[in-house]
């Protein structure tokens, strides 16, 4: 995820304290990984340096200087074009369990026990997600749903592996 | 093969099968404890819909041992499995299980009517039933005017209106879409969880055996319970 684009994106319904988009920011997309202050502040500073934000207004507490941040006409346009740009799709070719898979096969191992020990454990994620799932809100449940779907393929991908893994073993030990 | 566990209600061991020159299952086994959910998955073809039925008492396989409750499945005479089937376990499969003629509560309210139970007592447990699955409002419907998953909802209530001890699910999000699949598997467990009915959950889909406790994979007639593999 871009953080920058994210808390550029949040700046467009008004300018807000590096404080307030960190709590923006954790409530919306944060759920496992809150930001740092360090993260927000940097962040704020890059699109400063850019042109993407401004500072408008400071106020001054007891700790230090509260800067608060609006988004200019220039960050709006990066918004847009990030949101519009459709992101890379990871093939992931060459996977660490590929390797596994091959280098069991080289060394005479039971490569079918590396997919059905991996299969297990990625059903055990997603037995954790759907339960999750399950007790979330909608937000909850979007996010969980994404990362089921990623790991059903993989679980695909390890059956398939598993249907072929006679004609894969003829094929590397050749 | 399975090894017998303790406190199993239900396991099987050394399971074999032929249909003429097709091996279906070549040694497979399971155990099931009280109000556990185990999915079955594995490719097509693999064996474990046979695998379920021998469980279910519904086929018998050619060799091996099935054990219910302290009594072996092979060993009872059909009318004694018949009445096991109605009475103790429940079942749920891909599509095609509910009586057209009648309406959704009269389906449910079936498995009671055929144990004798009378009629306005037997839709008044049905309806609690149709209410846990949120299917109340169907009552007067025939299957033929409901979707799919509000169908197979209603299955899952007379699957589970006689408080069966197990439930037999065959693939049974196999002909919906995600959402309505989705929702019948949260129904499905949450019900059988709260009735403390075991589930034995026929699979091949990932998403749907994440609502089991635990999974077995059954190839070439072959089963592994995947809890002693890691």
């Amino acid at each position: 995820m871009s953080i920058g684009h994210t808390l550029l994106g949040l700046l467009e319904s008004g300018p807000r304290h590096g404080y307030d988009l960190k709590r923006v920011f954790d409530e919306k997309f944060g759920h496992d990984r809150p930001l740092h202050y360090g993260q927000v502040y940097s962040t704020m500073s890059r699109l400063l340096k850019n042109g993407l934000v401004v500072v408008d207004g400071i106020e001054a507490g007891d700790g230090p200087e509260r800067k608060r941040y609006a988004i200019t006409e220039a960050g709006i346009t990066d918004v847009e074009r990030w949101l519009t740009t459709p992101e890379k799709p990871e093939p992931y070719l060459q996977s660490t369990l590929y390797t596994k898979v091959v280098l069991a096969l080289l060394t005479h191992r039971n490569a079918a026990d590396v997919l059905d020990i991996q299969r297990a454990e990625h059903l055990r994620s997603m037995r954790i997600l759907t339960d999750r799932k399950r007790k979330g809100d909608l937000a909850d449940q979007l996010i969980c749903d994404h990362a089921l779907f990623h790991l059903e393929a993989d679980l695909r991908w390890l059956e398939l592996t598993a249907a072929r893994l006679d004609r894969l073993r003829e094929a590397v030990t050749r | 093969m399975t090894a017998p566990v303790p406190g199993a209600l239900l396991t099987a061991e050394n399971l074999r099968k032929t249909y003429g020159p097709t091996v279906a299952l070549d040694g497979a086994g399971l155990s099931l404890h009280p109000g556990e959910i185990v999915a079955v998955m594995g490719p097509s073809g693999s064996g474990k819909s046979t695998l379920l039925h021998c469980l279910a008492g519904i086929v018998t396989p050619d060799s091996g041992s099935i054990t219910y409750d302290g009594h072996e499945l092979t060993a009872m005479s059909d009318s004694r499995r018949s009445a096991l089937r109605r009475s103790e376990f429940g079942f749920v499969f891909q599509f095609g299980q509910l009586v057209p003629e009648l309406t959704c509560v009269e389906n449910v309210a079936l498995p009671l009517r055929l144990n004798g139970t009378p009629r306005k007592e037997a839709e008044r447990t049905a309806l609690a039933w149709m209410e846990r699955l949120e299917v109340a409002d169907l009552r007067g419907k025939r299957p033929g005017e409901v979707s799919g998953g509000q169908g197979q909802r209603v299955a899952v209530a007379r699957a589970l209106v006689t408080g069966p001890r197990v439930l037999f699910a065959d693939e049974p999000t196999g002909a919906l879409d995600s959402l309505n699949g989705e929702r019948v598997m949260e129904l499905l467990t949450e019900a059988a969880r709260s009735s403390n009915a075991a589930v034995v959950l026929v699979t091949h889909e990932a998403r749907v055996a994440a609502y089991s406790d635990r999974e077995i994979v059954v190839r070439d007639g072959k089963s592994r319970d995947m809890e002693r593999a890691v």
